[in-house]
This record gives structure tokens, C-alpha cells and sequence, in this order.
């Protein structure tokens, strides 16, 4: 910088800094590297206090969910006598917590009804630091045995897959982002079309053509055609079916809450599994026959194996 | 030194501020890691953008280019570490506020709530532009120019930042 006009200086350090960037990017495309080292550190360094601030909050809510949230109780008990007073403060107390113990509870069913297929429960610790791309961190990484590409579920359905791997936790892409893909089909009429997201809320069915039958509620599924997700996982619940140009529009509500994921499970295998069936819920308004993949026993390992072609041309 | 100086512009002087020691390191993380927490608790919070007010309000403040460039460029590429994005999106785009901010810092006055507010829209516009330019010219994807979500997010983002703006001068040096 020495003999440049001071005021030029910070002009060519601009210059500087922002080509170093378009470098970095257009390195970053070409090798299809993700800058793993910079994002090793930073997680590094951001996870334990994600951590942190998850069981901080962890804490707070409870103290708001048991003490200060029954403000307006203490002040209707006052009247009471003490023993009165007692019992409810600890019965707000067990409620504040059985809705915890519900969701564990779904988990851990979940998981013991599924003993043969390697999984893990993960806490949700963060979130993308970009508004634009739906993205969660969780609290397990490579030392529980977690990789690049494993499915996340809850017992409701799909939730992502994971796209990152660390030492104590993991980059989650969910369904929704505009990046994401799930191999689906509609369950009742075997239809295969892949699921994208969109960014928004709701899912895309991509390529069902015009001349096939959809009807708004039916129920959409995995197909097992991706090998990241086992078949006839629940992916949502068809919402909205207009006619297109080549292919219908449908729009799918995700059937797992990602607005408020807390605890997730993580496949912990890349190969194709097959999952014990749940009891498949009445689709709302869907008028077709009961669905043969769900009246079935499991005959599906065969289509996990097949090669990832749903996608119709 | 100093705790406080001022910078000649043609016959106004602007007083550069500066901060207790740790103020813009601590900020900085703390920004990013409440972008990247909160909305796992608070799933409305996703549109906020707490870096590019941290790195707007230092850049008006410090009226240094070259240094409100730098903690741009860091910011940004924390912010991409922390994000699906690749390395250099939001680096770039807020190495280009960081340095139009602490320009303007230097050339205007920016203490008042509604030129704040109003710096602030325009810089999140502009911001917007930049990471929409690069990711439809570099990386190919496609992307909307506007939309309503966009809209929301300025006005909220830029209402936030006055606050936060008025919370960030109690830290400065007196």
C-alpha cells in the first residue's frame, strides 16, 4: 500500500478483498469444496456455546413454564389454603414437563419398534445463520457416528438429511429448502414423483403429469428410490393440486413440524433400510381404495436397493 | 489518546467514535450466534439479519473504509461458515457494506434515529442486491429480484436497528 494516495487505500483493499472472495467462491464451485476448514473452526467454536445457550434456555423455560407464567394462578390461589396452593404449583410443575416426556416418549417408542435400524436421537441446537435457507444444527456429530448424507426423521415423518458432519454436531438440510430432494410417491395410487422444497412451507411434487389422478389430502410418502430415506416413510399430506403445463402442481404440508423441531433422529446408515410399519392414519378427504403398500407387510427391500430414477423425464 | 476525534470533512468535523476494548469482537460473535440460535426457539426471527446491523452500525461509527470493510468481510464469512452457503456470499456482500458504511460515516452524521433507519433500509437493500447478484451471476441459481418476505424484513430489520444502534452508544468510550 506504500505510494498509493491514502485515500485510495481502502478503495484497492475493496478491490482486494472482494476478488480474494469471488477467488475463494469460484474455487469453491469448481472443486465442489465446501471450505470444510473454515467451517470445522467456526462450528468448533459456535457449538458449545449453541450448547449452551440451549440448555440456558432449556432452564429459563422451565423456570417461565413452572414459576413466572403461573403469575396469574398465584394470584387467583391466594385465597387458598397453602396445601391447595402446593398441590397445583406442582402440577403445573408435571405438565411443564410431560409435554417433554410425550415427545421423548414418541422418540424412544419410535426407536425401540425400529431395534435393527442403527439410529440416533439428536437435540436441535441451532439454526442456519443465512434467512434464506432452512437449515438446523444438531447436537450429535462424527463421534456418534453420524455422515454426510444420512436421513433425519422424527415418528411424524421427514425431516432432512444431513449435509455436514462435525466432531460434536451436524449441518441438517431441511425438506423445505429450495435445495432439497426426497424420493416420493402418493400412497394411496403409487404414483413416484420426487418432493422438493421451495423455501416456503409447503413442498413441491414435481412430475406428475396431467392425465393422473391426485386428490388434495392424500398422503405422500417415500419411495426409497433416493437410498437416504427408507420407503414408505411419511413425507406429508397433499394440500393443493392444479393442472400445469407439462405436469400437475402439487403442493405437500410436510408432515413433520420443522417449524418446531426440538429432538430428531438420525439414521445412522447410508445403506437401504426398511422401517416397521406404523399404523397408516385415514387421509382426509382421499376417496381411492386403502393403500396396498400400507396393508402390506414389508416386501420393500427390493425397491431401496434400485437405482435413484424417480424423477420422470 | 483520544477517546473520541474528528475527521475534517470541508467545514464539518464528524466525530469518530471508538469503543471499550472487546466491544466490536464480542458483538460480532454475538450476532452471529444469536443469527444462527434464535430461530430455533423463535422461528420468525430467521428474518432478521443481526450481522448486517452490527457491521452497518461499526462502519458508521468507526468511519474507517478500511477497517469497516475488514469486519465486514469477517462477518460475512462467519455468517457463510455458519450457512449452507458457499464461503465468499454474504463475505462479499458485506465487505461492500462494511466499506460503503463506514464511507458514508465519515462523510455524514448519522446519529439520528430516522437517518438511521433510513441508512439502514437502504444498506439492507443494497445488501440483498449484492448476495441476489452473486448467486444468479457466480453461482448460477435462481433467484427473485423482490419479494414480499424482502420487503417485511427491511422494515423489520431496520426498525430493529435503531434500537440496537441506540442500545450499541452506551458501549461507546464517553
Amino acid at each position: 500500500m506504500v505510494g498509493l494516495p491514502s485515500r485510495h487505500r481502502s478503495l484497492f483493499l475493496l478491490i482486494g478483498v472482494v476478488l480474494l472472495q469471488v477467488l475463494l467462491l469460484a474455487v469453491q464451485i469448481k472443486r465442489d469444496s465446501q471450505g470444510r476448514l473454515i467451517r470445522v473452526w467456526t462450528v468448533s467454536a459456535v457449538s458449545p456455546v449453541e450448547r449452551s445457550g440451549a440448555w440456558g434456555i432449556g432452564k429459563i423455560r422451565d423456570a417461565w413454564r413452572h414459576y413466572f407464567a403461573l403469575s396469574d394462578t398465584a394470584r387467583q390461589n391466594e385465597q387458598l389454603q397453602r396445601e391447595n396452593g402446593e398441590l397445583k404449583l406442582e402440577i403445573m410443575q408435571l405438565q411443564g414437563k410431560s409435554a417433554e416426556a410425550d415427545r421423548l416418549a414418541s422418540l424412544l417408542n419410535f426407536k425401540q419398534k425400529q431395534a435393527k435400524v442403527p439410529m440416533v436421537v439428536a437435540r436441535v441446537i441451532g439454526s442456519s445463520a443465512d434467512p434464506n435457507s432452512n437449515v438446523i444444527y444438531i447436537d450429535q456429530g462424527q463421534r456418534d457416528g453420524i455422515r454426510r448424507n444420512m436421513g433425519v426423521i422424527t415418528p411424524e415423518g421427514v425431516v432432512g438429511k444431513v449435509i455436514e458432519s462435525y466432531r460434536d454436531a451436524s449441518q441438517v438440510l431441511l425438506v423445505t429448502d429450495r435445495d432439497s430432494g426426497v424420493g416420493a410417491m402418493i400412497a394411496d395410487s403409487r404414483i413416484q414423483s420426487p418432493v422438493g422444497g421451495t423455501g416456503e412451507p409447503l413442498l413441491n411434487m414435481k412430475y406428475v403429469g396431467n392425465d393422473d389422478e391426485v386428490a388434495v389430502g392424500a398422503r405422500v410418502v417415500t419411495s426409497g428410490m433416493d437410498r437416504i430415506f427408507p420407503k414408505d416413510l411419511p413425507v406429508g399430506v397433499i394440500t393443493l393440486v392444479k393442472p400445469g403445463g407439462q405436469y400437475k402442481q402439487i403442493r405437500v404440508k410436510p408432515s413433520a413440524s420443522l417449524e418446531k423441531l426440538e429432538e430428531v433422529i438420525v439414521l445412522l446408515t447410508t445403506d437401504p433400510v426398511v422401517l416397521k410399519q406404523e399404523p397408516a392414519p385415514q387421509a382426509g378427504n382421499t376417496s381411492t381404495a386403502p393403500a396396498p403398500g400400507n396393508s402390506k407387510p414389508q416386501s420393500t427391500s427390493t425397491a431401496t436397493t434400485a437405482k435413484p430414477t424417480d424423477k420422470r423425464p | 489518546m483520544n477517546e473520541t476525534y474528528d475527521l475534517r470533512v470541508g467545514e464539518s468535523h464528524i466525530e469518530v467514535h471508538k469503543f471499550h476494548a472487546g466491544t466490536i469482537l464480542v458483538s460480532l460473535l454475538f450476532a452471529v450466534v444469536l443469527q444462527s440460535f434464535l430461530p430455533v426457539y423463535i422461528s420468525k426471527a430467521g428474518i432478521l439479519d443481526l450481522p448486517l446491523l452490527i457491521t452497518i452500525y461499526f462502519g458508521l461509527s468507526r468511519r474507517n473504509p478500511s477497517s469497516g470493510l475488514l469486519l465486514g468481510t469477517i462477518i460475512g464469512l462467519l455468517q457463510d461458515s455458519l450457512s449452507k452457503t458457499p464461503l465468499g456470499l454474504f463475505g462479499i456482500a458485506k465487505t461492500v457494506i462494511g466499506y460503503l458504511a463506514s464511507s458514508i460515516g465519515a462523510r455524514l452524521d448519522t446519529e439520528h434515529p430516522a437517518a438511521r433507519f433510513a441508512l439502514t433500509a437502504a444498506f439492507f437493500v443494497l445488501h440483498q442486491g449484492i448476495v441476489i447478484l452473486i448467486q444468479k451471476l457466480l453461482l448460477a441459481q435462481p433467484q427473485s429480484w423482490f419479494t414480499m418476505r424482502m420487503l417485511v424484513a427491511c422494515l423489520v430489520n431496520s426498525t430493529l436497528g435503531v434500537f440496537l444502534y441506540y442500545f450499541l452508544d452506551r458501549l461507546r468510550k464517553s
